[in-house]
């Protein structure tokens, strides 16, 4: 296999060019002067001027932040606790293993609906933000833990052995030298908990309320009347050309930072 | 207890709590709801106890749908499966330091609308499409396009749930020890041989865990057949989503959801403790 590996990069460039076609069709589409998809018949950006001036979408497109960020941020907090206490083998890890991934395979539908029944006629919670909250950091708590759970486990324990025998209390050595260490993995887990939630449509569906209708179920809702507005189509493009950017500064700031950490190291 | 059981158990507490009461007490719920009588009115599922919602989706009526949505699954799996493990062990194994980045880019599309990405197949697979028209100069083109057929679901399918196959048979690919392939090939085995006997075994909980993450979920997604597929679109969990959306069955619908359930924790036995480590 990797005497061949110009091979393996052609499929590998199919598999990207099969990820990406239906974005950059995207892109191109959100410039389209006709509403269709299919075909371009001209260049505008009408759709970018109409979308800044929605204020339906614009207040959906908030609440759904809000979501996004306030159940990134607890599942993200919890799930790094949950991933650190499955750090060693202890009785009963298998338990919790298996309830930690039940939502990774439970079908949303499932979910969706067993929620609805539960909060609508179990426990009293009114439909819309509270519920969209707690519904939301419980099928993404599990994606945050195994990211997480894996940085973890491939861990040096010596590192923080050494730390506490160079006299750091468990509080430093936790900040100094675990945290940096497990830095990635917690970011990439909540990168991953905020997306599962600003995207998902059919968990939502059951939940919202009135006046609290979430981007994706107002774009599903819209859709299955007359199609995908362009608006949302010059929406996701701007989404996705940020994520992009962002992921580009990054990788500039890390080979930079490896350069200079490269050159000081020739120094000494 | 020993003190380690205890620091691990109340790390645990909080995701324990968040999961036991809206997770597990939900799915709890739809079980009680599962044996329950229908009611039109505002209770849904009332008193008393039946077996009647169980005998009505085990009705053979519902078989096609039970039939094409377990196609569709295992199509979907197989077909993650063909393009995750490529570009998978491309990534580990020479990505370099470019690792990161590649597989960050796998995950990039996903930024966008997941029912934009939808549309914009629906719009590539159309008979004007670009998919058509490409196709269309070497004459392999098809009138009215691809959409509604069931590949086009298919289709859709794999692209919504490959991340979910590709990231763990890249942690799998990352943890194999690719000098066990120059070995296989010194020791004289050929290439089909070193795949079956060295690098499957190796990468195999990967595999486990990604097919695992693909498939239920795959059985129960009916947004992209929905869009994608072609007059007759139900599937398992469209069925479901009726009997809830309008109000319909709960009992009916709970009842399918359990049988959906006792698929994954068949799934999850099967899956045993060799997947464990990767998810």
């Amino acid at each position: 296999m990797n005497r061949r590996p110009w091979a393996l990069g052609a499929v590998a460039a199919l598999v990207f060019l099969f990820l990406y076609a239906p974005i950059a069709w995207l892109a191109i589409a959100s410039f389209n002067s006709s509403r269709s998809l299919s075909r371009i018949s001209g260049l505008s950006t009408q759709w970018y001027a109409e979308l800044a001036g929605d204020t339906r979408v614009l207040d959906s497109l908030r609440l759904t932040l809000q979501l996004a960020l306030a159940s990134a941020a607890i599942s993200t907090v919890i799930g790094t606790l949950a991933a650190f206490g499955l750090r060693r083998a202890f009785p009963g890890r298998g338990l919790w293993t298996v309830l930690l991934s039940l939502p990774l395979v439970v079908p949303e539908v499932v979910m969706g609906v067993a929620m609805l029944g539960f909060f609508v006629k179990i426990a009293g919670i009114p439909l819309g933000f509270g519920a969209l909250l707690f519904a939301h950091v419980a099928f993404s708590l599990s994606f945050v833990v195994v990211v997480v759970r894996s940085r973890v486990s491939g861990m040096d324990v010596r590192m923080e052995e050494a730390a506490a025998d160079l006299g750091a209390s468990p509080f430093v050595a936790f900040r100094t030298v675990t945290l940096p260490l497990v830095a990635p993995a917690v970011v990439a887990g909540a990168a991953f908990a905020f997306l599962l939630s600003f995207d998902d449509v059919v968990i939502s569906s059951y939940l919202t309320g009135v006046g609290s209708t979430t981007l994706p179920v107002f774009v599903y809702a819209q859709a299955s009347k007359r199609g995908i507005s362009p608006e949302i189509v010059a929406l996701s493009t701007l989404m996705v050309a940020a994520t992009a950017l962002l992921l580009i500064i990054g990788v500039v700031i890390a080979s930079w930072r490896a350069r200079k950490a490269g050159s000081v190291a020739q120094l000494a | 207890m020993s003190r380690r059981w205890l620091k691990a158990n109340a790390l645990l507490t909080p995701t324990g709590l968040w999961l036991g009461i809206f997770l597990i007490a939900p799915l709890a719920i739809v079980v009680q709801f599962s044996f329950a009588t229908r009611d039109t009115g505002v209770a849904r599922a009332v008193l008393p106890w039946t077996t009647q919602a169980y005998l009505t989706a085990l009705d053979p009526a519902f078989l096609p749908i039970f039939g094409r949505t377990l196609v569709y699954a295992v199509a979907t799996t197989v077909a993650c499966l063909l393009l995750g493990f490529p570009l998978a062990w491309f990534i580990a194994r020479h990505g370099g330091r470019f690792r990161t980045v590649l597989l960050a880019a796998v995950l990039i599309p996903f930024w966008s609308s997941y029912l934009a990405r939808i549309y914009a197949w629906k719009a590539l697979l159309d008979g004007e499409g670009l998919v058509n028209t490409v196709l269309g100069w070497v004459g392999l083109d098809r009138d009215g396009g691809f959409l509604l057929t069931h590949g086009a679901v298919v289709l859709g399918l794999t692209y919504g749930f490959l991340p979910f196959m590709v990231l763990p048979l890249y942690v799998a690919c990352e943890r194999f020890d690719f000098r066990l392939v120059e070995a296989s090939y010194d020791l004289g085995h050929g290439r089909a041989s070193t795949f079956f006997r060295v690098v499957l075994p190796g990468v195999f909980t990967g595999v486990l865990a990604g097919s695992l993450l693909v498939l239920v979920p795959a059985a129960g997604d009916f947004v992209t057949p929905k869009l994608l597929g072609g007059v007759d679109q139900s599937t398992f969990g469209s069925v479901i989503d009726d009997q809830f959306r309008g109000g319909n069955n709960w009992p009916l619908g709970s009842a399918m959801a359990v049988l959906l359930l006792v698929l994954v924790v068949l799934v999850l036995i099967l899956r045993g403790r060799r997947g464990e480590d990767v998810l």
